[in-house]
């Protein structure tokens, strides 16, 4: 191999996946929006700008990263926490307006937080002990509760389980895993207590899509209806009706993965399952050759966070988790959240060019 | 403790670096089972319940919509259209497609007039629609409210004012007691047709033709197939089965003679009908007062419809077709015929009237209307004259149950069988009928007034024509028709409807009831006629019989005198008639709601009729004139 082909730190297989689910997305996102170029355009000039942080963040040594951790996390918290003062947004304060774009500093927290937990745990030993872990969950949870307060559920999800993931990582016991679980599950109450209404009404919708099927209960039971109606082949590029006729709501940001279904059908979904589930072992193999404890941790949250946007998305749009504002990753129309992801995907290659072993 | 700070500083690298690679080989799995499981459900969803979800969503794209056809129009004999459809508008709104309904309507009612009996009817009428279908608010929108609308559009979503055709009654009062009128469907109409066939009509006749003619003037409901998207805009038809339009039908009724009925009844209440005695078609039917039917189409509000309602003569009521007369002189030649043919008294046989007949062991005297009596008459002069006597003694001579009998063939105290809703059925006695009502035997006293037409008898004016016209025409009792033909868009040629023979009179001697005419003509031609004023200046031959309905009843020796009664107390008066004389074309029945002589206001409305039927052109020159 030349030597000027590692002058560029890109991981090529990790390259090569993320643009087939790109260009498939853009695809995806032509037929969803109507036929409207217009969409895709705005689209493909984010991803541009993704693709460029990707570049960047490829370049930059993970241990670079991991001094300037600290202060990413802090300046992260002080732009979430501005939110509640400066923010614009319909329902909710999620965006800031810095003159030239807006710009949704959760998105920032998706990085910043695995980010501080691993710079944390690198310095620990691992598995972390009781202390060490409460420090983590601590990193984790400060975020999580500005951003539900936003109030985002979904992006708090991201945020939180980006966190968990890298404790998971460092080892905590199975056993801990299993407590949280039971915690988490009693803590559900409470967090009722602390959801607002609209959201309250997406459960009891999800529990019931029936009761209101022209109202609250018509986002799942229209999207049912579509993966459904699309059957094993699906029903064709720009063909599926239930997207075309706009019955699927949200039909080119949440709920893509509807027209998708509905025009690609089965084989399709898992497909597009595989390509993701690709991009995820890709990056917990780079979790499991990197350098150091940091960009281990890292690497491999990052992977699995990627994870977690498929599986809640995927599961809203078949109707088995209520409607939260998770975007299907690449995929899904707006937000910052391409920028983010990319912005990883940048980070995984810069952890895997600098791993431990290079082929000789 | 100082073991455990020796080891502290001490990271194991490799020990690490091993459980992280393990703990990402067991998330990748944890990771592989949760897709797995996530695969399955999107194999559940599209491969196990497939075909139900492709049926729903089909469901939410093809939407299947009636398709209304055009009412059929109503001309009369002459080809005047009397029923027609017209252009209009009116104000839809789809309920799901507005933010607040209750809002909305609030709004519109500032945009245009919009009363609480209109959101009252929307409101009831909404359940028949399905979601997401437009459900018509108000109908018939004038210009300033189509305008004010297209003005104010972007305030209502949901709403929209589409034309549409209504239906239009261009003679207003003058044929709503023939035609009847449509108006909204409600529960009770729907309870009667096939729903299907209706989903998309919102008329439906209510009463007259309207309502007889309901099937054949409504037609086929089309169906349309179209796409429409979430928010019920339809894309594109993507199959479409055309209505069939209603018939056109065309009466027999005759808009100038109807039109000479109605003026020279003026502003007096009661009823013309005229039927062509040789096919049972009905020439005119009026009754009065009337009201404008047009009112009724769109929807009348509560107010007006209380008005006419409670309207002292009561304009709703069709008084030719339901109205209960005593037949009174008019029944004096059906009585003269039944009693030559049943053999109580010979077509040249004279019966003796003083002015006075008793019943035997009675001390109060059946009277004729002149002093003294009118000496010898038999059939003939009897009708000329109306010789009470004659059928005091005939009537009595037959008996009630013969007299039933004989009656009951031509039609008396049955409806004629005519294409109208809501017929009456008059009256005509018998001792089964009284002891049934009653509980009470027949009185001979009964059988003889009888015989002039009072008692229990009662007619309505329809039956009055229509048994005339059996008497005239031999004895073929029809049931009288409105309907002449029909003709749907697709036929070649027009359907004729004929006017169906009931039963048929045998005539047993010709004579007699050549007799009973003869009489009838003396009446209007004869020295002594009841009637002679009607045939003045004639081009044909009238004949006829007057005769006066008792409104109260007077004891049999009490002299009636009109001035000293009340006008709502006074009697009815009656004519009937037919010319010409050699052969027949029309009979009229006129009745005249108090009005008191039947020569004096019966007979002229008869003749107006006569004349606008049989010289029609002498007709046309006068009222230009």
């Amino acid at each position: 191999m030349p030597s000027w082909v590692s002058l560029p730190r890109v991981d090529f297989v990790l390259l090569g996946l993320v643009l087939a689910v790109i260009a498939t997305g853009l695809a995806v996102l032509y037929s969803a929006s109507g036929q409207d170029a217009v969409y895709v355009e705005r689209q493909a000039v984010r991803i541009a700008v993704g693709l460029l942080a990707m570049l960047v963040f490829s370049q930059v040594p993970p241990h670079v990263l991991r001094i300037w951790t600290p202060w990413l996390y802090a300046i992260a918290i002080v732009m979430v926490a501005a939110t509640w003062f400066f923010g614009i947004g319909r329902n909710t304060q999620r965006w800031l307006d810095l003159g030239v774009v807006r710009f949704q500093p959760s998105e920032l927290m998706k990085l910043a937080v695995p980010m501080a937990v691993a710079a944390f745990l690198h310095q620990r030993i691992l598995p972390p002990g009781w202390k060490d872990t409460l420090v983590a969950l601590l990193i984790l949870a400060v975020p999580t509760f500005l951003i539900i307060r936003q109030p985002d559920l979904g992006t708090a999800l991201l945020v939180a389980s980006s966190g968990a993931f890298t404790l998971f990582l460092a080892g905590i016991r199975w056993r801990t895993i299993a407590l949280a679980g039971v915690a988490g599950i009693a803590m559900a109450p409470v967090l009722w207590m602390f959801m607002e209404e609209y959201q309250r009404n997406r459960v009891r919708t999800f529990l019931d899509p029936d009761a209101d099927p022209l109202g609250q209960g018509w986002n799942i039971i229209q999207s049912k209806i579509a993966v459904g109606s699309g059957g094993l082949t699906g029903k064709g590029w720009m063909n599926g009706t239930q997207a075309q006729l706009e019955f699927i709501p949200e039909r080119h940001t949440d709920f893509i993965l509807a027209v998708y279904a509905e025009e690609f059908g089965l084989l399709g979904v898992c497909g597009l399952l595989l390509l993701y589930l690709a991009l995820i072992g890709r990056g917990l193999y780079i979790a499991s050759v990197a350098r150091d404890t940091y960009s281990r941790l890292l690497a491999g949250s990052l992977a699995m966070t990627l994870f977690v946007y498929v599986a809640v998305n995927g599961a809203m749009v078949a109707g088995l988790l209520p409607v939260v504002g998770v975007p299907l990753p690449l995929f899904s129309y707006g937000g910052t959240s391409a920028v983010t992801l990319l912005a990883g995907f940048g980070i995984l290659m810069s952890i895997y060019s600098h791993r431990k072993f290079i082929r000789h | 403790m100082i073991s455990a700070t020796a080891q502290r500083p001490i990271k194991d690298a490799q020990g690490e670096q091993r459980l992280i690679a393990r703990r990402a080989q067991q998330g990748f799995f944890i990771i592989l089972l949760v897709l797995a499981g996530l695969a399955a459900r999107y194999f559940y969803l599209q491969v196990l319940s497939h075909d139900r979800y492709a049926t729903r969503s089909e469901s939410n794209r093809v939407q299947v919509r009636p398709v209304t056809p055009n009412r059929g129009v109503i001309y009369d004999r002459r080809g005047r259209v009397l029923a027609e459809n017209l252009p209009a508008y009116r104000l839809e709104l789809i309920p799901e497609e507005t933010a607040d309904l209750e809002q909305t309507l609030a709004r519109l009612a500032e945009v245009m007039e919009l009363s609480d009996d209109d959101i009252e009817r929307f409101r009831k009428n909404r359940a028949r629609y399905r979601e997401f279908e437009s459900v018509p608010v108000k109908f018939n929108l004038d210009e300033q409210a189509v305008a004010r609308f297209a003005v104010n559009r972007h305030r209502f979503g949901g709403v929209d004012v589409v034309p549409y055709l209504s239906r239009h009654y261009p003679y207003a009062d003058m044929l709503t007691h023939v035609l009847g009128y449509v108006g909204r469907i409600d529960d009770s109409d729907l309870a009667n047709v096939d729903p299907e066939n209706y989903r998309g009509t919102t008329h439906i006749g209510k009463i007259g033709i309207e309502r007889h003619y309901e099937t054949e003037l409504h037609g086929q409901s089309g169906l349309e197939r179209v796409e429409t998207n979430a928010r019920g805009r339809v894309l594109r038809v993507l199959e479409r089965q055309d209505p069939q339009a209603g018939m056109d039908i065309v009466l027999s009724i005759d808009i100038a003679v109807q039109t000479a009925a109605w003026n020279t009844l003026g502003e007096r209440a009661g009823a013309v009908v005229a039927i062509d005695p040789n096919d049972g078609s009905v020439i005119a039917m009026v009754s009065k007062p009337a009201f404008d039917a047009n009112a009724f189409v769109n929807g009348i509000s509560t107010r007006d419809y209380q008005a006419i309602l409670n309207a002292p003569r009561q304009p709703l009521f069709n008084r030719a077709l339901a109205g209960g007369y005593e037949p009174g002189s008019t029944l004096k030649p059906f009585i003269g015929l039944a009693g030559i043919e049943m053999g109580v008294v010979g077509v040249n046989e004279p019966i003796f009237s003083n002015g006075e007949f008793f019943l035997e062991g009675q001390q109060r005297p059946f009277r004729d209307w002149k002093e003294g009596g009118h000496g010898w008459a038999e059939i003939r002069r009897a009708l000329e004259e109306s010789v009470n006597t004659y059928f005091y003694k005939v009537a009595l001579d037959l008996g009630v149950d013969r007299i039933h009998e004989y009656l009951d063939q031509f039609g008396f105290g049955q409806p004629t069988g005519i294409d109208l809703p809501n017929e009456g059925s008059g009256l005509l006695p018998s001792r089964d009928w009284k002891r049934g009502r009653y509980g009470e035997p027949w009185y001979p006293g009964e059988t003889v007034i009888s015989g002039i037409g009072q008692g229990f008898n009662v007619v309505t004016p329809l039956q009055l024509a229509n048994t005339l016209a059996t008497l005239v025409n031999g004895g073929r009792r029809m049931a009288p028709r409105l309907g002449l033909a029909g003709k749907y868009p697709d036929d070649e040629k027009a359907r004729q409807f004929e006017a169906p023979l009931v039963n048929t009179v045998p005539v047993k001697d010709p004579e007699a009831w050549q007799a009973v005419l003869d009489g009838m003509r003396r009446v209007v031609n004869g020295v002594a006629g009841t009637a002679r004023d009607v045939s003045l200046n004639a081009d044909y031959v009238i004949a006829g019989k007057t005769g006066t309905a008792q409104v109260f009843a007077m004891a049999a020796d009490e002299k009636y005198e009109e001035s000293e009664v009340a006008e709502h107390l006074r009697h009815h008066a009656l004519f009937i008639a037919f010319a010409p004389f050699d052969s027949p074309q029309i009979t009229v029945a006129v009745v005249v709601d108090h009005g008191g002589s039947g020569t004096r206001d019966a007979a002229p409305i008869a003749r107006a009729v006569l004349d606008a039927w049989l010289v029609p052109d002498k007709n046309l020159a006068r009222s230009t004139k």
